[in-house]
């Protein structure tokens, strides 16, 4: 029987990962990340969870500990945050590169210096194209749930996955969680079994020298993975539905239908807008809500599809990318570009470093983006002393 | 006589390996020993080339390629994982003195420090080869390389690996060169029979080009690290108990191992360096003597 507890993100990724029946666990505490660590060290002590816990050194090494347990054929997990996952770097590239369908999750934190723990997406965005799986969670039940339809993707295309949930705001609230019957998610997500693993009988080398007459097809092959994902998602979201009794999917709409406006969001700060989205149209304003669920593999022609013909677009960004605009608004507009359709995208940064984004606020996005005329590249929301708008050069805004 | 060391190869003929490469003989040296139940875990160094390129490969045993720093906890990952599958495979992080005693410097004390199940080889050629002779804290002093120029020889004393080895107490850690092979494929046997645990190997290497000796010289060069006293062979049980294992009689003098190698031509213009030199191996071996001395004392605690 499902049981049902109430626990916070970070407890509920802990959880997830103990109902995938991760077998080897590696991972190294960062704030707020730590509690994930510290539950399944419990988990793995108390016999709850038949697994080996690798207390690393350095999440470096812990993104290493996991590619080496992967290659020899173990479902490996990590959770880390921010600066830790900036540190793995180059072991996610090795986790694509050897092909390990290695699964963590990210608490977004902001990047230091200077130091804070407080939500901002810069820190998994930076890894966006590094091949790993992306998804964000935006309650504690999917924090859980989204690492179980990770595995059973990454699996099928030999690509890892990460499923990102935000600082405090998802990782320490508390939620009502279903925690799934095991044997319901032992039907769902079946023993891994990978087409190669390490081996002696088998004495195969992995990740050696390739020539030039190799390399570029390996990486071709990564990326015809990543497009089969697409579907394996989508197929993989709707089976979790019949097995799990939730329905998942790359994209989520809200009051889309007559929608002339659409807010496009991602992640825990979603709630929020689906808030704003029905305080607005209490007030007679068409908007809906446009939930990126998955950012790798991208959900282009889907995006397409749902945008078309639609007045305007509001993309959120709880992150940046200094020199260009936000992250998800430079993929949404070249998701859009071409399409005769295709509505003005209007991207506007919010609440970095884990400034409050209360409903308010994105009203106060939503008025903005039904007057504004000139989407400029980006459009800062609540720097002190400044309007919402595109960076007035030289004017000082620290106090 | 009968050499002591077995007769089976898991190294096939054709490797990458240049003319009289130490680190090439060593890990044929070292898989007799070992067996054919085992994986090699290989960061970046000299042996990302030696295996040879894909599709074909050198070595009988599985080899997983991995990132420069990151050969003792990817070692461990493996073992961990083989463990889950009731499988006592030796795993085998093999790595270069860069991998060890600079950039994974950090992920091998971790993996020391909680005792690894792992066979830890480092064949230490003396800089990093790899990427053309550049120095690493395993470059002795007064050594031309090519960030350490002739007229500005690497400054600093080689970093003493085994002593911070031996600070984690890992049950089992020793010194060797293929130009002593029973005594390496001795303390290889004893490495594996010290299985549960972390075993080191330091196993001096030569590297022709680097050292910039003859091909046909790679051995003697080696034989002449450990008659000079440069290279003791050595082990340490538990981090504690040292027995030298090789008393070379009479010791070679130092300038008969410097002069046999280009890379040593500093020490040609500076008498200074030689003294030191000299002055430095003799504090080590008389240090040797003392904790060689002292294991055979009964424990007093
Ligand atoms: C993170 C990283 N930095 C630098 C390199 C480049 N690199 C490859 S091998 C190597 C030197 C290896 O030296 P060592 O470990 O002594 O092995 P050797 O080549 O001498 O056998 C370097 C610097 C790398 N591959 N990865
Ligand atoms: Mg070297």
């Amino acid at each position: 029987m499902p049981e049902r507890l109430l626990l916070t993100g970070n407890h509920a990724a802990a959880y997830g990962a103990m109902l995938s029946r991760a077998e080897v666990i590696s991972a190294y505490p960062i704030t707020p990340q730590t509690m994930i660590v510290e539950l399944l060290s419990e988990l793995t002590a108390s016999g709850k969870l038949d697994a080996t816990f690798i207390t690393v050194e350095s999440e470096h090494s812990a993104m290493a500990a996991c590619v080496g347990a992967s290659a020899a054929g173990a479902r490996t997990y990590t959770a880390t945050s921010g600066q830790g996952l900036a540190l793995m770097h180059e072991m996610l590239h090795w986790a694509v590169g050897a092909r390990l369908p290695v699964v963590l999750t990210n608490v977004s934190r902001a990047m230091a210096p200077g130091w804070s723990i407080w939500a901002d997406q810069t820190d998994i965005l930076s890894q966006r194209d590094v091949g790993w799986m992306m998804l964000f969670a935006e309650s504690v039940q999917e924090a859980q749930d989204f690492i179980i339809w990770s595995y059973r993707v990454a699996e099928q295309v030999h690509l890892p996955a990460m499923v990102g949930m935000d600082a405090f705001i998802l990782s320490h609230t508390a939620e009502p969680l279903i925690v799934h019957d095991q044997s319901a998610v032992d039907a769902y997500l079946p023993k891994f079994e990978p087409i190669y693993a390490l081996d002696p009988e088998d004495p195969r080398a992995y990740g050696g020298l390739v020539n030039r007459d190799h390399y570029f097809e390996l990486r071709y092959k990564i990326f015809e993975a990543m497009d089969r994902a697409g579907e394996l998602l989508v197929a993989a979201g709707e089976e979790f539905g019949e097995v799990l009794g939730r329905r998942y999917a790359p994209l989520e709409g809200y009051l889309l239908d007559d929608a002339e406006y659409v807010i496009v969001s991602a992640g825990a700060l979603t709630s929020n807008v689906r808030q704003a989205v029905r305080d607005a149209r209490a007030r007679g304003i068409k908007v809906g809500l446009l939930r990126l669920v998955a950012f790798r593999p991208f959900p282009v022609a889907a995006m397409r599809r749902i945008l078309a013909g639609r007045r305007k677009v509001a993309v959120l960004d709880r992150n940046m990318g200094p020199g260009h605009s936000g992250i998800f608004a430079a993929e949404v507009r070249s998701a859009l570009f071409g399409s005769s359709s295709a509505p003005e995208v209007f991207d506007y940064v919010v609440g970095l470093g884990g400034r409050d984004v209360r409903v308010e606020t994105i009203l106060e996005v939503l008025d903005d983006l039904i007057t504004r005329d000139d989407p400029e590249m980006a459009l800062f929301v609540g720097v002190k002393g400044l309007p919402i708008g595109p960076i007035r050069k030289e004017a000082e805004v620290l106090r | 006589m009968r050499w002591a060391v077995p007769e089976a190869e898991f190294v096939d003929p054709g490797t990458l390996g240049c003319q009289g490469c130490g680190g090439a003989l060593s890990m044929r040296l070292v898989l007799k020993e070992v067996g054919d139940d085992a994986i090699a875990v290989l960061p970046a160094c000299c042996w990302s080339i030696i295996d040879g390129p894909w599709p074909t490969h050198a070595l009988r045993i599985p080899v997983f390629h991995t990132a420069f720093e990151t050969a003792a906890v990817v070692a461990a990952g493996i073992k961990a994982a083989k463990r889950r599958q009731g499988r006592d495979t030796t795993v085998i992080a093999w790595a270069g003195d860069g991998g060890t005693f600079d950039i994974g410097l950090q992920a091998l004390s971790g993996a020391a420090e909680r005792n690894e199940d792992i066979l830890y080889v480092c064949y230490d050629n003396e800089a990093y080869m790899n990427t053309g002779i550049q120095r690493s804290s395993a470059t002795p002093r007064g050594t031309w390389t090519t960030t350490t120029p002739d007229e500005n020889p690497e400054p600093r004393i080689k970093k003493d690996i085994m002593g911070i080895i031996a600070a984690h107490r890992i049950p089992y850690a020793a010194t060797a060169t293929a130009a002593y092979p029973e005594d390496l494929a001795r303390k290889v046997r004893t490495a594996m029979e010290a299985r549960g645990g972390m075993r080191f190997l330091h196993i001096l290497a030569a590297c022709p080009p680097g050292w910039k000796v003859a091909a046909d010289q790679a051995i003697e060069v080696m034989r002449r690290a450990v008659r000079s006293r440069v290279f003791p062979l050595y082990e340490v049980r538990d981090g504690r108990h040292y027995t030298i294992t090789y008393r070379p009689e009479p010791v070679l003098p130092i300038e008969e191992y410097l002069g046999l190698q280009g890379r040593f031509a500093p020490f040609g213009a500076d008498p200074a360096l030689v003294a030191a030199a000299r002055r430095e191996v003799d504090d080590r071996w008389a240090w040797l003597e003392e904790q060689h001395e002292r294991s055979l004392q009964p424990a007093t605690t």
